[in-house]
């Protein structure tokens, strides 16, 4: 065999699929598709064609909810580049407030009580969003970045272990508040159908699931792209400095940035607590929240379609492997994110920014 | 050799003195030396015993997050690593509870520095490929590596079953000892009080002469600014990975003696919210302060004990945070910021 010279070896390699780190972008989709085309037919191969589209759906609905969440991350990350550790607590409350409401409006027998709870939670859950940010992270806006994210953490543990105090427990003003850690069983806003098309069960709660998901993105980009709103969040999210000089009120699109965020959340809460009918306590959000963070890294963080494209992967990928072995569905989401960060730093769709001098 | 000694001691004495004074203290007030009445209780020494493992941890982190300025936040990962492994050495594959006292404790040692090496090696394995990731995208690469591990310890039933149909029988065994879902229990309780505290009073001497030797003044110079450190022809990726090893070591040894007080691990122990913990003692101390970690680790582990004994107990992980809320709105650089108590710092030598 002839022996290959150093420049030989670089040039094959700087040809060759292991150089995935320069391949034109076409090339990389391809590739990744091919990766993943090839895991799902070996998953049929094994495990059946209506495995295989069961968890296709199954994984589809748990990416609408994690897209859901990653989407506040990711706007939120976007527009002050904060990690903002309390989203996942804040799509627990969500949730709680529309346990509370749903099942104050089902006493009352009213109709249409699924879209009023969601809304409602919603609100109530973007002001909530909107006063931690007034009160937490904008005195440390201009401060080192860092101390913002320890507040956040603090924000975070705050919110679980304030509303999973038991009620029975604290003094007067506070135990109207108070969630309590027990178990709650969700009201049943919507009556849930089993359809079976060719074997596979498709709930009505699914597809709602990703019908709201939907809408609410479709609304989101009609915000962010089509409204002044949406431009002046784009202009901070590019350059505060240049914002303040062109008059644009940064306070106020910062604070209407983690309304929105927050109230993403707090839809993804309504939708999770309504498919899965109950609410563990206030610990639940922290891993869907971390799940939702990583699938917005995974997207390229500060990026929208980003996002959903990282939570989308990251659902199916775990209901596959989750469907093999739960331990190894667990890990799924770690290991998918190394592999794609270790390749594109930045994530999928994240633009990788050389550092100019 | 004996010279050298009394060099040491000559230079350190101040040190040496206060620590010994700290520690004939504690041990009076424990009732070990009976002169003062018995205050601590073994749960106030294990409080005590967690603050140092707290210090260790948070100092090793600050060599990463602090003093080289990358951000990581899956410390526990490598506490998990140095945990089991030291536990799987004086658990299950010597009972260490049957020894005698000397080579129990020789192995005690031995299996703490295997602990810390095997968090080492992992420590640079996933340093290598990550290194080129910046900033939260490295946080989160370091986070995911914290529930892998997490994750493979909990699948150690199917490892084990995996290995025992490939024909190694007797390693599935062991490995089934781990029995990583149900936790691993019956520790022996090794760690003592002195050793910890040697021990800890060993791990941050070690961290701070690196700090101020020319490694680790070259971490120090990829904080303030990579671009600049790299040209100026310092191998940045070889001293991230230096401080990221070191890091783990620590970090590793943090994790045996952790095992060996609480006398039972479960993965759940090192899951994110550990590594939430460090990160937090390490920024309320102040990023790029050994003086603030080793401060802000011991008052906030104590702290919410504290609130506890106070009879607080409902609500005490509320008052926590709300503290370190404040406390960073008040203090955004920490409560120490980079300043340093003066026996932390080398004398006759020009410091920042």
């Amino acid at each position: 065999m002839k022996k290959l010279t150093k420049e030989q070896l670089a040039k094959a390699f700087n040809h060759s699929i292991l150089n995935y780190y320069r391949m034109a972008n076409w090339k990389k989709y391809v590739f990744i598709s091919v990766v993943i085309i090839f895991f799902l037919i070996l998953y049929t191969l094994s495990f059946g064609t209506e495995a295989f589209f069961q968890q296709l759906i199954n994984g589809i609905q748990l990416g609408s909810i994690y897209a859901l969440i990653a989407l506040g991350y990711t706007m939120v990350y976007g527009i002050i580049r904060l990690i903002n550790f309390a989203h996942g607590d804040l799509f627990m409350f969500g949730a709680y407030i529309s346990y509370f409401f749903g099942n104050y409006l089902i006493a009352r027998d009213f109709r249409f009580s699924f879209i009023i709870v969601l809304f409602f939670s919603m609100a109530v859950t973007a002001l909530l969003g909107m006063t931690i940010e007034k009160i937490a992270y904008k005195p440390l806006r201009f401060k080192p970045r860092l101390a913002a994210l320890i507040t956040a953490l603090g924000v975070s543990l705050f919110l679980e272990n304030f509303f999973a105090l038991s009620p029975e427990n604290v003094p007067f003003p506070f135990n109207k508040i108070v969630f309590g850690p027990r178990f709650l069983p969700f009201p049943a806003l919507i009556a849930n159908k089993v359809y079976n098309i060719a074997g596979i069960s498709i709930s009505y709660m699914k597809i709602l699931d990703i019908v709201v998901t939907i809408i609410l993105v479709l609304l989101l980009q009609f915000i962010v792209k089509k409204t002044m709103v949406g431009k002046a969040m784009r202009a901070v999210a590019f350059n505060k400095d240049a914002c303040l000089m062109m008059g644009i009120n940064i306070n106020k699109i910062i604070s209407i940035t983690f309304g929105i965020g927050t109230s993403l959340a707090a839809a993804a809460g309504t939708m999770f607590a309504l498919t899965y009918g109950q609410l563990q306590s206030p610990y639940l959000g922290i891993w869907p929240g971390l799940k939702a963070f990583i699938a917005a890294v995974l997207g390229g963080i500060g990026n929208i379609p980003g996002a959903m494209l990282g939570s989308y992967l990251m659902g199916v990928s775990e209901t596959f492997a989750t469907s093999i072995n739960s331990t190894f569905g667990y890990a799924m989401a770690f290991i998918i994110l190394i592999v794609v960060l270790i390749f594109k730093p930045a994530g999928l769709l994240g633009r990788f920014t050389k550092e100019k001098v | 050799m004996i010279r050298d000694i009394i060099l040491l001691i000559k230079k350190y004495y101040k040190f040496i003195f206060f620590a010994l004074l700290f520690y004939l203290l504690i041990e009076m007030l424990n009732g070990t030396i009976p002169i003062l009445p018995r205050i601590l209780t073994r749960y106030y020494m294990q409080i005590l015993m967690f603050a140092l493992i707290n210090i260790i941890m948070t100092v090793s982190l600050n060599l990463i997050n602090g003093f080289t300025g990358q951000f990581s936040i899956g410390h526990a990962g490598f506490m998990c690593i140095g945990a089991y492994t030291s536990s799987y050495f004086t658990t299950i594959l010597f009972k260490a509870a049957k020894m005698a006292y000397f080579p129990q404790l020789a192995l005690f040692i031995f299996s703490l520095l295997i602990g810390g090496l095997i968090a080492a090696l992992a420590g640079y394995f996933i340093g290598l490929p990550t290194l080129k990731l910046k900033g939260d995208y490295l946080a989160i690469v370091t986070l995911a590596f914290g529930e892998v591990v997490r994750s493979i310890i909990r699948a150690s039933d199917e490892i084990s079953v995996f290995l025992k149909s490939i024909g190694l029988v007797k390693f599935s065994e062991t490995i089934s000892k781990i029995s990583g879902p149900r936790g691993l229990s019956a520790i022996p309780a090794l760690s003592k009080f002195w050793l910890v505290y040697i021990i800890t009073i060993i791990s941050v001497i070690v961290m701070r002469n690196f700090i101020y030797s020319t490694h680790g003044r070259a971490c120090l110079s990829i904080r303030e600014n990579e671009l600049a450190s790299e040209t100026m022809g310092v191998n940045t990726t070889r001293y991230k990975i230096i401080a990221f090893s070191l890091s783990a070591f620590f970090a590793g040894i943090g994790g045996g003696l952790f095992a060996h007080v609480l006398r039972f691990i479960h993965p759940d122990n090192f899951s994110f919210i550990k590594s939430i913990d460090y990160l937090i003692y390490l920024y309320a101390g102040g990023m790029g302060s050994i003086t603030g970690s080793i401060l802000a680790a011991t008052s906030l582990t104590i702290l919410p004990e504290f609130l506890r004994v106070i009879n607080f107990q409902q609500w005490r992980m509320v008052v926590y945070p709300l503290i370190l809320i404040i406390l960073m709105l008040r203090k955004p650089d920490g409560i120490f910021g980079n300043r340093e108590f003066s026996f932390l710092v080398p004398k006759n030598k020009e410091v920042e």
